[in-house]
């Protein structure tokens, strides 16, 4: 579904992604993990489109993705949910969710129903429709950036971070509602995260990425039983 | 319909007010001053769109207002077309003027943007001031025709050499105006120009194309400047290259500020009260300009939303008093 080749990314003139291959299959929960500054988030954004890789491919369902604009991108079902739960903080819960489906603004049936569906998982952004985005808390807001990020009916959803700042109990509550649209919508995900422990428990496959490169991969079984891993990212 | 005008009975009550002032026989000087800060509003809520909305300081707005007035003037002065045609084609003029300015433009970002529009806003005053041939240069451009009058069916016709009239035609664009405004703002369209305004990387991961979404918020805010623009050259009948001073996009940014930004009836609000103070201050002269930067500066720091923002929390603040006080009987009732 989703395949890298040599991918490299510079950021001002710094190799933040260096030659990285990688593959996402069709229905698959892949993780992407490392720690501060191993190019997680220049890899999501290269993927997305925000950057533009200086070598290398990127294909998405079998068509090269690596010189799309962000929003055609989007358009072709491949959606970023960004790092550090951005929103539009003085629009409404309801105007975050419609301007995530803006690139199927032409269907509106289609729209409305996914808008149920996501209500149908959170609940509470339902009942408070009306309050400006700014206003939730940090796991509240986590929650609508990826509803939002649902609204475009990715067929591939990149979620980096998810965990970042919140609260331990959150995190499980996040994690529990990413493998939810995983089994139950089946939306392909892949996962960047830092906390390589909650990562590895509920994805299937694994890749691990340090100064630019992947340096391992394999089943997050085997990733989380790797002496290395655990050193370095378990801490156990 | 019932509900739908018991809570907008407010909006009602003052359209009719306009509708019906005429019949008070205001003086000369009052309508003058009234059609103006109409066509002022009418420019405000284009620069609303682009600065308020899609929060790109464009500060060529004061020129695209000029270039819309010149159009009509030329229009109608030398190539003798009736102004009922020379009013859309200018506005239209300066919404593909607004394109092609944009083009560049828009690519630029935040004070870059402002400085970029600020420079061609500069260059159509220069152009304007001494291209004497098609604008008259700084002699100015003289004898621009009233519309030609509207038949009717049976009553005869409507002409504007009355103010009253000039007031009406005003008056109409001007809910033209906010009537495509509210269409806008409330719609995915006006959605994701605030979007772009909140945070210009989310939209584009969101998928929104953001420079189109720009240039097209920059054309249509240009479009209304010309439109007010060439309503202007129809009221004074005579044009100066001061009509594209950037002056002018000041005076606009200031009523819009002072009555509120990113608010529909701000622009309003501050076309009519900010030109009736400074007539009232017009006895100290040029001091009346310290007294609004003090005014700016404090409506920035207490009213970022101006004096719809200011008169909305005020508003908000009443009636969570009165609820407050109400509840308060009934737990006394209670206990």
């Amino acid at each position: 579904m989703l395949k890298l080749e040599q991918v490299s990314t510079r950021i001002g003139g710094y190799r933040a992604v260096n030659s990285v291959c990688l593959e996402v299959r069709q229905g698959e929960f892949v993780s992407l993990i490392g720690g501060n500054g191993a190019g997680k988030t220049t890899l999501m954004r290269t993927i997305a489109g925000a950057l533009k890789p200086f070598q290398g491919s990127i294909q998405f369902m079998g068509a090269a993705i690596e010189k799309l604009p962000p929003d055609r991108i989007v358009r072709a079902g491949l959606c970023l949910c960004p790092e550090g739960r951005r929103l539009f903080p003085q629009l409404s819960v309801y105007k975050n969710l419609i301007l995530g489906a803006y690139t199927r603004r032409n269907d509106r049936l289609g729209v409305q129903r996914t808008l149920s569906q996501v209500y149908e998982i959170f609940p509470v952004l339902k009942v408070r429709k009306e309050q400006p985005a700014g206003t939730f808390s940090g796991g509240e807001q986590q929650m609508l950036a990826i509803a939002r990020a649902l609204m475009s009916e990715p067929k591939l959803l990149m979620l980096d971070e998810p965990s970042m700042g919140l609260a331990p109990l959150m995190v499980e509550k996040v994690s529990e509602i990413i493998t939810l649209i995983n089994v139950e919508m089946g939306t392909t995900i892949l996962l960047a995260e830092q906390n390589a422990h909650m990562a590895l428990n509920i994805t299937q496959r694994g890749y691990v990425i340090e100064n630019g490169k992947v340096v391992l991969e394999g089943s997050s079984a085997e990733l989380s039983d790797n002496e290395q891993v655990r050193k370095a990212y378990i801490g156990a | 319909m019932h509900e739908y005008l018991r809570k907008k009975w407010f909006y009602f009550l003052l359209l009719l007010l306009a509708l019906v002032f005429p019949l008070f026989g205001p003086s000369r000087l009052i309508f003058t001053m009234l059609i103006l800060s109409g066509i002022w509003s009418i420019a405000t809520l284009g620069l609303n769109l682009i600065l308020g909305y899609t929060g790109q300081a464009s500060l060529a707005h004061g020129a695209f207002f000029g270039i819309g007035a010149y159009a009509v003037g030329i229009m109608t002065t030398r190539l003798g077309l009736s102004f009922w045609i020379a009013l859309p084609l200018a506005s239209f003029l300066c919404a593909a003027i607004g394109f092609l300015i944009g083009l560049p433009t828009l690519r630029t970002k935040g004070a870059y943007f402002a400085i970029s529009t600020l420079a061609f806003g500069i260059i159509v005053f220069i152009i304007a001031g001494n291209w004497s041939d098609l604008t008259g240069g700084h002699m100015g451009l003289p004898a621009i025709p009233r519309p030609n009058p509207i038949p009717l069916p049976l009553a005869g016709e409507i002409s504007f050499t009355s103010p009253a009239a000039r007031y009406y035609l005003v008056l109409f664009f001007l809910l033209l105006t906010l009537w495509v405004m509210h269409r806008v703002v409330f719609s995915l369209q006006g959605y994701s120009f605030m979007a772009i305004r909140n945070n210009e990387n989310l939209a584009e991961a969101v998928g929104i194309n953001t420079f189109r979404n720009k240039l097209l918020s920059f054309m249509v805010a240009n479009f209304f400047a010309g439109l007010a623009g060439g309503l202007y050259a129809m009221q004074l009948g005579a044009l100066s290259p001061f009509i594209t001073h950037h002056v002018l996009t000041f005076n606009l940014i200031i009523y819009l500020i002072l009555g509120g930004v990113a608010t529909l009836a701000g622009p309003i609000i501050g076309a009519i009260t900010v030109p009736f103070i400074v007539d009232a201050l017009f006895a100290i002269g040029p001091y009346r300009m310290v007294i609004f930067g003090v005014l700016l500066i404090v409506s920035i720091i207490y009213f970022p939303r101006g004096l719809m923002g200011g008169l909305t929390s005020l508003w908000n603040r009443t009636a969570d008093y009165y609820r407050h006080r109400k509840d308060g009987v009934r737990h006394a009732a209670e206990s």
